[in-house]
């Protein structure tokens, strides 16, 4: 049997998911040059948000009336934290050395794990997670799992309606404007601090749709199961561009497929044995970015970034 | 402004010094005069990866602490857990080993949970001559020095164990495996850590040994939770039995990517995936994935339904099918060891050394079995338990003991 389609279609999904990660980081990062490491713990608030609806619904709701509150729960949730840590961690501390706010994003990051850790319900252990009632489909030798249906559905849709909103709406055009220059941006009549404030909504809506897709997929969610997907995304947003959002999607899916190539077929090679596998994945996608990084320092779809030094 | 906030903080500072050793100075005073305490300290994973078996450890070192203090079984003596989170991480371990024995309360220890831990421990408590029983590490290397294969030494005289070796584990999987089961082919998946590869390169030894085939190896992260590609390739490679050496938090995840992907094989592990929460997560697709988990089941012993009914009863977390039991009969054999060298409750200046002698002559009936250690420390309890998901619970299925001649 060629497993080849099957490996690709896994390196997508996983792929898609850092890029629906990757988008917060991105955003971010496009508009007030900060790293929100506390990212990958806004993604991990709303798979907590959608359990926490989920299991205030009466047992025995139908998943297709589950699934949309789910969503909406886990979308607000996250974006609260988002917005929450935008407004009470970041805003007090714009116009600080850039250090001052990336070691507050950390401290963050652990104490929004924390929180969840002691304060959610049975959260010291992975909390079992609701599942779609359908599927596996299969599609020739290929197999797609239910949760895998919902991240191939909803990612092309949320990257879509996040470049219509960027490119064609007053906001959006508000928001490149400010990423462009701040202060000129002010100068013209745009509330700078909205627009900041709207870049980690984004970030925190694409969050809780993440948050979901992970539980759907991997059907359990856990306190500390922001830290890996973080780190993940975040290089997902390097090796597309970080600030570029298609970039986002990009640096994900080709980081979900380098990793899944990588698992699938380096210790097929010959003399390679020791360091193909599971294992070795991460390993082999950052040697990818670093190999991108060389050649192109500012990504595959990076901008310039000289006037920002 | 700022010079004014600094000496506040500054006196602050000092005032709670100086509480807290005024604290310290009438603990000591609270001791001299009637009941001594003394403490068992424990060292486990209590939050994130294998805490459900962790915390099964803490709890069963406190039920057995609370029934000494209940009958009075060294008399003039008080009990206490002292309980430190080790995080799963060797570096973690270290540092608690070193607090545990810079507490002169502190006659013993009961831990870790993980045999990659204990590594970075055995020294610590070695040097200070403070006794460690470890309710289930399983490496070989921790009691019978590197070379266990070909010539047995003990490293550390203060290391005891109440689980049985991989040695022993790993063989009695794969013979089951091959004889029980007649698996001929099998994929064998490892975590990379002490445990985990240790398990799976004795299974694999053994395995090859009584004539099967073992069609692809391949290693995971600890942490990981996506294995769709693995699960993709050992689905192609025709593989029978997925054997897993590891722990819960990625077997569970991985039994149910197995499954999903169209695998309908069953994953086989050793004890550290023998927990409820395996089940728990991985829901039907756990069905008829397999264990081995040392001594007899704990459900079986008459002695045990007393532990089993306390733990529910008093509704403490984590698992205690896995290491409860053997936490519980590591923490007695301290509290007996205790009983001969602390008389009338008067601890004497060597107690340390005195206890590991006690220990290293344990004989009595605990609620896993018999416990008493061998020369290297390993228990003599070699009994070994297969143990199988059926309709949604483990459920013992063969016990024996592995001779590794056979």
């Amino acid at each position: 049997m060629n497993t080849l389609p099957q490996q690709l279609a896994n390196g997508l999904f996983l792929g898609s998911m850092y890029g629906l990660i990757a988008i917060g980081y991105t955003m971010v990062y496009g508009i007030v040059q900060l790293i929100n490491f506390a990212h990958g713990e806004i993604f991990m608030t709303g798979g907590f948000g959608a359990l926490t609806v989920y299991l205030y619904l009466p047992d025995g709701t139908s998943m297709w009336i589950a699934l949309p509150a789910m969503l909406l729960g886990g979308v607000l949730v996250a974006t609260l934290f988002a917005l929450g840590a935008e407004r009470f961690a970041y805003r007090p501390l714009r116009g600080a050395p850039v250090l001052a706010p990336l070691i507050t994003a950390i401290g963050l990051s652990l104490a929004l794990q924390q929180a969840v850790f002691n304060w959610y319900p049975d959260a010291k252990s992975a909390r079992v997670f609701p599942q779609l009632p359908f599927g596996p489909y299969h599609l020739g030798s290929l197999r797609i799992q239910s949760g895998d249906v919902f991240l191939i559905i909803v990612a092309p849709l949320c990257m879509t309606a996040l470049a219509l909103f960027v490119r064609g709406s007053r906001t959006g055009r508000a928001m490149q404007a400010t990423a462009q220059d701040p202060d000129t941006a002010q100068l013209m009549g745009i509330d700078t601090n909205r627009m900041i404030a709207t870049a980690f909504a984004i970030g925190g809506v694409f969050a809780g749709i993440a948050g979901v897709a992970f539980g759907l997929k991997y059907g359990s969610v856990q306190y500390d199961m922001g830290f890996q997907a973080g780190l993940h995304a975040f290089t997902a947003a390097v090796l597309g561009g970080i600030g570029n959002v298609y970039g986002a999607m990009l640096g994900g899916l080709v980081l979900g497929l380098a990793e899944a190539m990588a698992t699938a077929y380096i210790a097929n090679i010959p003399g390679m044995e020791q360091l193909g596998g599971q294992g070795w994945a991460s390993v082999w996608a950052f040697v990818l970015l670093i190999l991108v990084l060389l050649l192109r320092p500012q990504g595959l779809l990076g901008e310039r970034v000289a006037d920002r030094a | 402004m700022r010079q004014r906030s600094l000496t506040i903080v500054t006196s602050l500072l000092t005032a709670g010094a100086l509480t807290l050793t005024a604290c310290g100075s009438r603990d000591s005073k609270g001791s001299d005069s009637g009941e001594t305490t003394v403490v068992i300290g424990v060292d486990a994973p209590l939050t994130g990866q294998n805490s459900a078996t962790g915390l099964g450890i803490q709890y069963g070192v406190q039920i057995a602490v609370d029934d000494a203090n209940k009958n009075n079984t060294v008399p003039g003596v008080t009990f206490e857990v002292k309980a430190l989170d080790d995080k799963a991480i060797p570096a973690n371990g270290q540092q608690n080993a070193t607090s545990l024995v810079s507490d002169k309360k502190v006659l013993g220890v009961i831990g870790p949970l993980n045999s990659g831990v204990a590594t970075s421990m055995q020294q610590v408590f070695d040097t200070a001559g403070l006794v460690q029983i470890s309710p289930s590490n399983t490496a070989p290397e921790l009691t019978q020095g590197k070379n266990w294969q070909t010539s047995k030494k003990r490293p550390y005289k203060t290391y005891f164990r109440t689980a049985t070796t991989d040695a022993l584990q790993g063989g009695f999987a794969a013979d089951y495996t091959y004889k029980t089961l007649k698996k001929r082919k099998v994929y064998v998946v490892d975590d990379k850590q002490t445990y985990g590869a240790g398990l799976a390169k004795l299974f694999t030894a053994n395995f090859t040994k009584a004539g099967g085939k073992v069609v692809g190896t391949d290693h995971v992260n600890t942490g990981d939770k996506d294995f769709a590609t693995l699960v993709t390739k050992v689905k192609n490679s025709g593989a029978d039995l997925l054997y897993y050496g590891g722990q819960y938090d990625e077997s569970q995840i991985l039994t149910k990517q197995l499954k999903a992907a169209g695998a309908k094989i069953p994953l086989f592990g050793g004890d550290g995936m023998f927990s409820d929460t395996y089940i728990k997560t991985a829901g039907a697709s756990a069905e008829g994935d397999l264990v081995t988990s040392v001594g007899v089941p704990v459900t079986t012993l008459p002695a045990a339904k007393d532990f089993v009914a306390t733990y529910k009863e008093k509704k403490y977390p984590g698992d205690y099918g896995t290491y409860g039991g053997y936490a519980y009969d590591a923490a007695t054999a301290i509290i007996k060891a205790v009983g001969k060298v602390v008389k009338d409750g008067k601890v004497p200046s060597d107690a340390r050394r005195q206890i590991v002698d006690a220990v290293q002559n344990s004989d009595f009936d605990g609620v896993s079995g018999h416990v008493s250690f061998d020369q290297y420390g390993d228990t003599t309890n070699k009994q070994l338990t297969v143990y199988q998901v059926k309709s949604g619970k483990w459920e013992p299925v063969k016990s024996g003991t592995y001779n590794p001649a056979s």
